[in-house]
Order: structure tokens, then sequence, then C-alpha cells
């Protein structure tokens, strides 16, 4: 079995997000960048399916030498081997070509993400590479379970869930639930080291989207304390006053 | 040339989120001076098809297959491409549902277009530039984004844009289109939804409760008062860690992303990765028995108390309310 794990290069969540170059580009001075979380859960699902000699699991990064780290740390997590794309992801369209370029060659038997990155929260990357490679995909799994030909999916649907059955190729979205993300361990720091990483060109494709600026949301107003002993009151407040229920 | 919007169905009915996206769709085609066509995928009633004349679309594709009466994405990308391509469609709005999510990114490929998922605002059409805004760094910061391909697709956030009427009569027409063997190797096996619970994402009204209700046994308070107000619950990330609560309930960074009307946070005390899922609520109430919680900077109501003293004086409070 082959797996292939696509990693994003995201900025820590405590991360006080601010913009350079009048809003246009993110600031990453300062920034510790880490695995998207839930590109993790995506990875640890992969090698616990994985596990004993099972199959391998091979992680892709679309990104410039900088994600390097990302990448080592995905390693250590416990992947066999790794794939950088060398250029910036523009966009999610855009990672995704690169991505199926790179599968179409590599007779994966699932491609894995996580639901979405969490900076610019597309949740695309997934279907459009299972567009690209046109392949199912299945988007936003809380459940992964996978017999060698046939994989068992539970997706989540507003106010429920649905199983899917899928036999052959197929790309799917991890969110929470899949797994819980592995911590790596010494031993795996240390491998790491010595676990392959191949660097491989991009291919071009046309333009079809770009963020021409960020915005930071304004600030909130101030808080209207309630006493806890007038708590009711709160309920006419939002009745009258914000018009909420 | 037109608009077309993906009117996505739930056991045969249009839920409010698609209304939103179908007004959303309807202000796009005004704006650039076309006209709207639905496009709806599975069983449904033409009563129910007729509803979405009421707001804005003066045609509906109703494909009505039996082999597509499950979701499946690949197939329902197919649909709605070749909707798209049928209609001179270069505009294409869907809402970012969890259904929406899967099918829009899919349905840009075929299309070659540029993709703007979770939009919250109509598009600007700015010195010949189409921007749309979306949220970004998980609620931190909004990205102003140009659609520059010929082909365009919208997902629309729940909650973002309002429903409004704009009353036409609606032509059904039916729609058979070629949907490949191929793009239904998926098999939907099975459906559970619960019925009685206010879904999450999409809701308008948001009850949510946090460590500081120290167990699962604890959350009865937090379903009445949710109950009292049709809101669907929700928790922070530990609750879900922990399993007092299920993933599904999870908001914030690593959890869903919501922008209801109201979110009310009770024992949370607001890290960083919490408040990033709720910032675009429209108001917050935060009770919390910490003056220093960091939630309160950017509550609009807060009280400071014990969450077992306050809730049920709101629950009393309300029922007096809607007596």
């Amino acid at each position: 079995m082959k797996i292939l794990v696509c990693i994003s290069n995201v900025p820590d969540t405590t991360t006080k997000i601010t913009f350079t170059n009048d809003n246009t580009q993110f600031n990453t001075a300062g920034v510790t960048f880490i695995v998207n979380p839930y590109d993790e859960i995506a990875l640890s699902r992969a090698i616990e399916l994985c596990a004993g000699g099972k199959g391998t699991v091979t992680v892709i990064n679309v990104g410039e030498s900088a994600t390097e780290p990302t990448i080592r740390k995905a390693l250590a997590i416990g992947a066999d081997d790794a794939v950088r794309i060398d250029a910036a992801p523009r966009d999610a369209y855009f990672t995704a070509f690169q991505i199926a370029e790179y599968a179409k060659e590599g007779n994966f038997d699932m491609i894995l993400t996580g639901r979405e990155s969490i900076d610019y929260n597309g949740a695309q990357v997934a279907a459009m590479v299972g567009g690209f490679l046109d392949i199912p995909s299945v988007s936003i799994i809380k459940k992964l379970d996978y017999d060698g030909t046939t994989a068992t999916l539970e997706r989540e649907i507003e106010g429920g869930k649905e199983v899917v059955t899928v036999t052959g190729k197929f790309v799917a979205s991890c969110a929470e639930g899949v797994a819980a993300p592995t911590i790596p361990t010494m031993r795996g720091i240390m491998s790491a080291r010595s676990k392959p990483l191949v660097v491989v060109a991009a291919q071009p494709i046309e333009e079809v989207i770009k963020v021409v600026q960020f915005e930071t949301p304004p600030a909130r107003g101030t808080v209207k304390l309630i006493p806890a002993e007038e708590a009711a009151n709160l309920i006419s407040l939002l009745h009258t006053e914000a018009k909420v229920i | 040339m037109s608009v077309l919007v993906y009117v996505e169905q739930v056991e045969g009915k249009f839920k409010k989120s698609v209304f939103e996206a179908v007004s959303y769709a309807k202000a796009i085609a005004d704006k650039t001076g076309t006209s709207l066509t639905a496009v709806s995928i599975g069983n449904v009633a033409d009563n129910e098809l007729q509803e979405l004349g009421k707001y804005g679309a003066a045609k509906v594709l109703n494909v009505a297959s039996a082999e597509l009466k499950n979701f499946v994405n690949q197939a329902y990308a197919a649909v709605i491409a070749e909707a798209a391509q049928k209609e001179g469609a270069e505009i294409v709005v869907l809402s970012n549902s969890f259904s929406g999510k899967g099918l829009a990114p899919r349905v840009a490929v075929k299309l070659k277009a540029g993709l703007v998922d979770g939009a919250i605002e109509l598009p600007q059409l700015d010195g010949g530039k189409f921007l749309v805004k979306k949220g970004a760094f998980s609620g931190k910061a909004f990205a102003v984004t140009e659609l520059v391909s010929a082909n365009k697709v919208i997902a629309l956030n729940p909650n973002a844009f309002g429903v409004k009427e704009s009353a036409v009569t609606a032509s059904i027409e039916a729609f058979s289109p070629a949907v490949q063997p191929t793009d239904l190797t998926a098999i939907v096996k099975e459906i559970v939804r619960a019925t009685d619970k206010v879904s999450l994402p999409d809701a308008e009204l948001v009850v949510s409760a946090g460590r500081g209700l120290k167990g699962p046994e604890n959350w009865g308070m937090i379903e009445e008062l949710a109950g009292l107000l049709g809101a669907a619950t929700a928790c922070s990330k530990p609750v879900s860690d922990a399993d007092w609560r299920p993933h599904s309930e999870h908001v914030g960074q690593t959890g869903i992303a919501i922008s209801p009307n109201l979110y009310i946070a009770i024992g949370i005390s607001g890290a960083i990765q919490h408040l990033a899922g709720v910032s675009s609520s429209k108001v917050i109430v935060v009770i919390n028995k910490d003056p220093e919680a960091p939630f309160f900077k950017v509550a609009d109501y807060g009280i400071v108390g014990d969450a077992f003293e306050v809730v049920p004086k709101l629950i009393e409070a309300l029922k007096a309310h809607q007596a």
C-alpha cells in the first residue's frame, strides 16, 4: 500500500496575524511555522494504516526551501519519505495541480490531506487533486478504514454523518476523529534527518485567482457587563437591544 | 450568459442557506446584467423547486435521476459543470456547506475556474476586476481575492448574506446530463441525521460551553438553554478532546468556524484558537466566573458569575419571555 499525504506549512496557531507590503503579504517575521494541524491528523492515520510493514507513507509539500523543517517534522512523526515541489504555493488550484502531477506517476492507493489549512482555510486542495486526477474525493471525513481494496469513510454532514465506500484510488480530506495526532519520538526525530527528501520542479499552470489585499477585522466594542444576580436582564437585552432573539 | 446557482437539497427540501445562496447569486446576476438559473440534483417536488423563484431564480434545471439520489462529489460536480456550460454561465454559486466544500473545488477544476470559498460579501466589480472577500487565518483576517479566470466559482458562507426576496416565477426544466459510470464509484452506504438538532455550521444561534462545566453530566442545562432558543450546541477543544462532547461540536481554529447572529460562551476562557473560530459572530455573550478571562475582551455582553447559578436564571427568564 502506498499513501501520499499532503502537508501545508502554516503559522503556529498562537501567531498574531499581521501583514506587510501595504497589506498584500502575510508578515512572516518572527513567525514559527508548523505542520498544518489537520494534515497531522491525515498523516497519523496514514502511518497507522501502514504500520507493521503494510505500506509506505510519502509526504508532499508545495513550498520553497524554507518549508523543509516542517517536512522534516512530518518525517519525524513517521512518514517514510518526502517530496517538495519547489514553488511558492500561490493558491489551492496551483498547489493541487502540482500534487496531482506528481501523484500521476506515483501509483498511490490513496491521497490524504487535512480538511483545510489554518492559514487560507480553503478546504479546496483534496477535492481539486481528485478533480485533476479524475478520481473520487471525499471531503471532511471523521473516520477512515481500509481493507486493501475498499475504503470506508465517514463524512461529516450538517447534523449528522454519511458513510461512503470507495473501491480504487481516492482522495480524502481528514478532520478530527480520523486519528489522534502523533507526537514524534526521539528516535523519529533522529531518523528524520536521514530519510529521503526529493525536490521536484513545479509545472506551469494558468493563474485563476490572486489575493489583492488582506484586512484585519475591526476591533469589537467594549463589553456590557451585567451583574450575575441580574442575569435575567440579558434575555431582554438580546431581544430589545441586540435584536438577535 | 447567466449566473448558475447549485441548490443543495436535504431529503427533498431546501434549507435557509440555499435561499441565501440563491439571493446572493441573484444579486450577482443583477450586478452583471444577466439572469439566474438554479440547478437541483435529487428528488425535489415541483412546489419546492418553485420556492427558488421567490429569491430570483428564473429557471430551474431539475436533475431527478435515481442514480444521483445521493450526493456523490464527482458526479455532482460533472452535472453542475455541464449545466454551467449549457447555460453559458461564467459564474457558479454554491453554499459553503460540508457538501459544498467538497463540490466547489471539483467544479472549479472542471471549468478551469478560480474559486473563492467561504465568501462573506457580494463581489466588487472594480475597474474590470472581480473581487470577492473571504475569511482567512481562521477568522483572524480577511482576504480580498481577485478571480482572474473567465469562469468563476463562489461558495457562500452561511449567515453571510441573508435571504432577499426577489419574486419571479421559476420555469422548471428537466435536465438529463451525461453521467459517466466512473463518476459514481463512491457509494453512499448510510446517512445518519439527528433531525431534532439544529445544525451547527449554519445555525443562527449557538450556545457553547467549555471546561467550566466541570463534566459531561452538566450539559443538561446547556441543552435546555439551546432548546429554548432554538440554538445549536457547541463546545471548546478541551471538551471535545476529553470526549465530553462529540468532535462535530468543537468550534475554533481546529474545529468548525462559525458565524452565527448570537454566540453564547459559557465557561470558556477564550484562548486565541477558540476566538479565531467564533470571532465572526455578530453578537457574543460570555459567561465566566473569571473576570480576567480573555473572552470578555471581544464580548458584546458579559456576566461574571458561576455558570451553575447564571444559566438556570437565563432559562427561567427565557421561559418567562416566551410565555
